[in-house]
């Protein structure tokens, strides 16, 4: 009987092969939904409401409040309060968030600039959700002069800074080379402090997003994801004659890792001006313009010709690689600074910095992979002094920047 | 409301960074796209008017303050507009030796209330109210309530007046704590006169006051009981002299709701509903002396106060006095259960709106502020 089926049942088309578990899950769902055996234990429990305010612009004469509803059920925003005070409002199209969806509020409200102010809005049970306005000041417009503006901050915060930091390349060169090492491990001290970093930001948005865009997965799994690609980008190319990846492919790596996190930084910063904090905006400005000439340094450490390689033109690139290089790390600043000026938007953010966390892990193995075999083509060991004291020097010098930022 | 969402300090980009998640940010182009300012007239409930066309025309053009829609005073079965007079004498009769006697049902039960447009608070009543019946009475009446707990919880009625301990309406006392479906009966002799109130007294109290037990109490002077000018006062007083008649006497019990249990209320107003006497103003006339009855039942907020603009009024605090006990006062405050009665006259005054409310601002924005409106010759009534 049961091969009589076998043979029966292999003569279904796949499609309907395929389809047969999507019916049959169809109908246990519809079966569930029917019977619902979660009714014993929701009997007379209020709707869920649970609202999360993503962001408050401040505009003229009002407040702009985009709101998600986080929960199973529909909630109605009944009421809005302004610093503790009913305030009038208008919700496009109307006050009703549907599950998953979201809706704009608009408060008319004689805003006090430069001074914060509390958004609450009240659902029908009288649930209070609340964002705060740090300081209202009217959002600059779009406009070419602000677009030239964020440019050149991130020009400032990325470009520039990398290409100061690539200018020790020269006397990088003329270091003893049990030192070299101990630049990788600078260079590596420098990925580790920005890993952390870059995951620490990406938890902090990802604990404020919406619960269901499920914030720590996404980054971590974009991260985890992006380090994957990475890999299999490049699995097949940059290697030199003996398997090993060269000196240019690495700092390229560690280029766009860096400039992937530089994006972020520049997220930030044109945040920040778009926030009308720009005093905020030049302190941040100038301290990831000090944190950032170490990643010059960074990318231009696997440059530098290893034992066994002659250290003349063949080791050496030109002036122009260097640009490129730089280009990589530091235009993506740019790019944050107009995305972070123009249309900040946490999600997007949690996923750049998802991609930063993958492309800074994939640096970090690439260079202690280099690190390593470089060690051990002069047989000397990995943890050295040199190195213990390059990597700490790396991440002090990022750490303490850091208090700038 | 305590509630501090998070501080204000961003001097590091880490803070700064979660102060963009609902700071102001940007998208300005494409926002101005998409301007909600206008709105869609058609959409639905909140499709509120939009601020320019907001709920007093003219008046309010430029300050679109307040709350948005209005109270569903039939659902809720009670209006705040007839609570300010709607007093309860009670079924009266006479006791064999000639004391009055004014006997009251009591029902305590469950009831959602809308406390604000679009907001219901999961109350405790007396009778379906809040606040509950305002009994009215004469000092020396013989008073007997008839409480039926129809609640979910236990509940009692303890009224501020002299009774003896076993009508004292709390716990362990008397009949103590009457339980869901159980009935008891106060009985006691109203006194002294004055403007006092009921309230539960099961614990936890804090909760059962500022759910909605509570209710203004009111005993008359009786005039025969005094001489001279204060026979003439305590006639004023009473309600059952005519010389009553020249005054207009509203009852307010200042309360508060904690609608998101943070012990700290939402919603604060006179008689319940937020800005009930704003969106409709109390009218009032010049040739009759204001009266109000003041109580405070506002839970979490150790003070609640009352301030009158443009005007001044002669205060009696706890009522209890045929005297002021304070005059030309424009604001006073009651601490939680204290209570008092205000005498204003608006006679000769430009006819118009006048304002009332908390001075405690916070109280005043959250719902407990209103007008009076002084009708001018031939206008209202």
């Amino acid at each position: 009987m049961a091969e009589n089926t076998t043979i029966k049942k292999s003569g279904l088309s796949l499609g309907l092969k395929i389809a047969l578990p999507v019916l049959a899950l169809i109908l246990t769902l519809a079966l569930f939904v029917f019977t619902d055996p979660t009714a014993v234990f929701q009997r007379g429990l209020p709707p869920v409401e649970d609202l999360t305010i993503t962001r408050v612009e401040v505009v003229e004469g009002g407040f702009r409040v985009q709101v998600y509803n986080d929960g199973p059920d529909p909630v109605e925003i009944a009421q809005v309060l302004v610093d503790e005070a009913y305030w009038q409002f208008t919700v496009n199209p109307d006050a009703v968030v549907p599950p998953l969806g979201s809706r704009e509020v608009f408060i008319p409200y004689p805003w006090v600039r430069y001074e914060a102010h509390v958004v609450t809005l009240l659902t029908p049970a009288g649930m209070t959700f609340s964002a705060e306005v740090p300081l209202a000041a009217p959002l600059p417009g779009f406009g070419w002069n602000q677009f030239w503006a964020y440019g050149l901050i991130g020009v400032f915060v990325g470009v520039v800074p990398v290409i100061l930091g690539m200018l020790w390349f020269p006397a990088l060169r003329q270091l003893d080379r049990r030192w070299l090492e101990a630049v990788l491990a600078l260079t590596l001290g420098l990925l580790v402090f920005l890993l952390l970093d870059t995951f620490l930001e990406a938890l902090e948005l990802a604990r404020e997003i919406p619960e269901f865009f499920q914030g720590v997965p996404l980054a971590v799994l974009t991260g985890m994801l992006t380090w994957l690609l990475l890999e299999a980008v490049g699995s097949g190319s940059g290697k030199n004659a003996s398997g090993e990846r060269s000196g240019l492919y690495l700092a390229g790596l560690i280029a766009l890792g860096i400039g992937i996190h530089n994006m972020g930084e520049g997220l930030v910063i044109g945040a920040a001006f778009a926030a009308g904090e720009s005093a905020l905006g030049t302190f941040l400005v100038v301290g990831f313009m000090l944190h950032n000439i170490t990643e010059g340094v960074g990318i231009a450490a696997p440059l530098l010709p290893a034992d066994g390689e002659e250290g003349g033109a063949r080791g050496v690139p030109g002036v122009l690689t260097f640009l490129w290089l730089a280009l990589l790390a530091g235009a993506p600043a740019s790019i944050g600074a107009w995305i972070g000026g123009f249309a900040f938007s946490p999600v997007l953010a949690t996923l750049f910095f998802g991609v930063g966390l993958g492309a800074i892990w994939q640096v970090i193995l690439a260079v202690g992979g280099l690190l390593v075999r470089r060690a051990e083509q002069r047989e000397s060991p990995v943890f050295s002094w040199p190195n213990l004291a390059g990597f700490t020097l790396g991440v002090l010098v990022m750490y303490l920047t850091g208090f700038l930022t | 409301m305590a509630e501090q969402t998070r501080q204000n300090s961003f001097l590091n980009r880490r803070s700064f960074l979660k102060s963009l998640l609902t700071g102001g940010l940007s998208l300005t182009g494409i926002a101005a796209a998409r301007r909600v300012l206008g709105g869609d007239p058609a959409s639905s409930k909140a499709s509120m008017p939009p601020p320019e066309g907001a709920r007093h025309e003219g008046e309010e053009h430029e300050n679109p303050f307040g709350a948005v829609g209005e109270v569903d005073h039939a659902r809720n079965g009670f209006d705040p507009q007839e609570m300010l007079y709607d007093w309860d004498y009670g079924e009266v009769s006479s006791l064999p030796d000639g004391q009055t006697l004014r006997e009251y049902e009591f029902v305590a039960l469950d009831k959602e209330i809308e406390i604000a447009p679009g907001i219901f608070f999961p109350a405790w009543t007396y009778n379906g109210r809040v606040p509950g019946p305002s009994i009215r009475c004469v000092e020396g009446d013989r008073i007997r309530i008839h409480f039926r707990n129809a609640g979910s919880h236990p509940h009692t009625i303890h009224f501020h007046g002299v009774h003896p301990a076993s009508m004292d309406g709390v716990p362990g006392i008397g009949a103590g704590d009457i339980q869901p479906g159980e009935s008891t009966v106060y009985e006691f002799d109203a006194l002294p006169f004055g403007c006092h109130l009921y309230h539960c007294h099961s614990t936890p109290l804090k909760r059962h006051i500022h759910k909605g037990l509570y209710g203004a109490f009111v005993v008359d002077p009786d005039p025969e009981l005094y001489t001279g000018k204060g026979r003439e006062i305590a006639r004023t007083r009473n309600h059952q002299y005519p010389e009553n008649q020249a005054y207009n006497e509203m009852m307010m019990v200042m309360n508060g709701f904690d609608t998101n249990f943070d012990d700290d209320n939402e919603v604060y107003a006179a008689n319940t509903v937020a800005f009930a006497y704003m969106d409709r103003p109390i009218p009032i006339r010049g040739d009759q002396i204001q009266r109000v009855y003041l109580i405070n039942t506002t839970e979490f907020d150790s003070v609640n106060s009352f301030h009158l603009h443009a005007n001044f009024f002669d205060y009696y605090d706890h009522g209890t006095t045929l005297e002021p006990t304070l005059t030309t006062v424009d604001t006073i405050s009651q601490i939680q259960g204290q209570r008092g009665i205000l005498e204003f006259s608006f006679q000769d005054f430009e006819p118009g709106r006048y304002m009332f409310h908390a001075h405690q601002s916070e109280f005043a924005e959250l719902g407990w502020m209103a007008f009076f409106d002084l009708q001018g010759e031939g206008e209202g009534s």
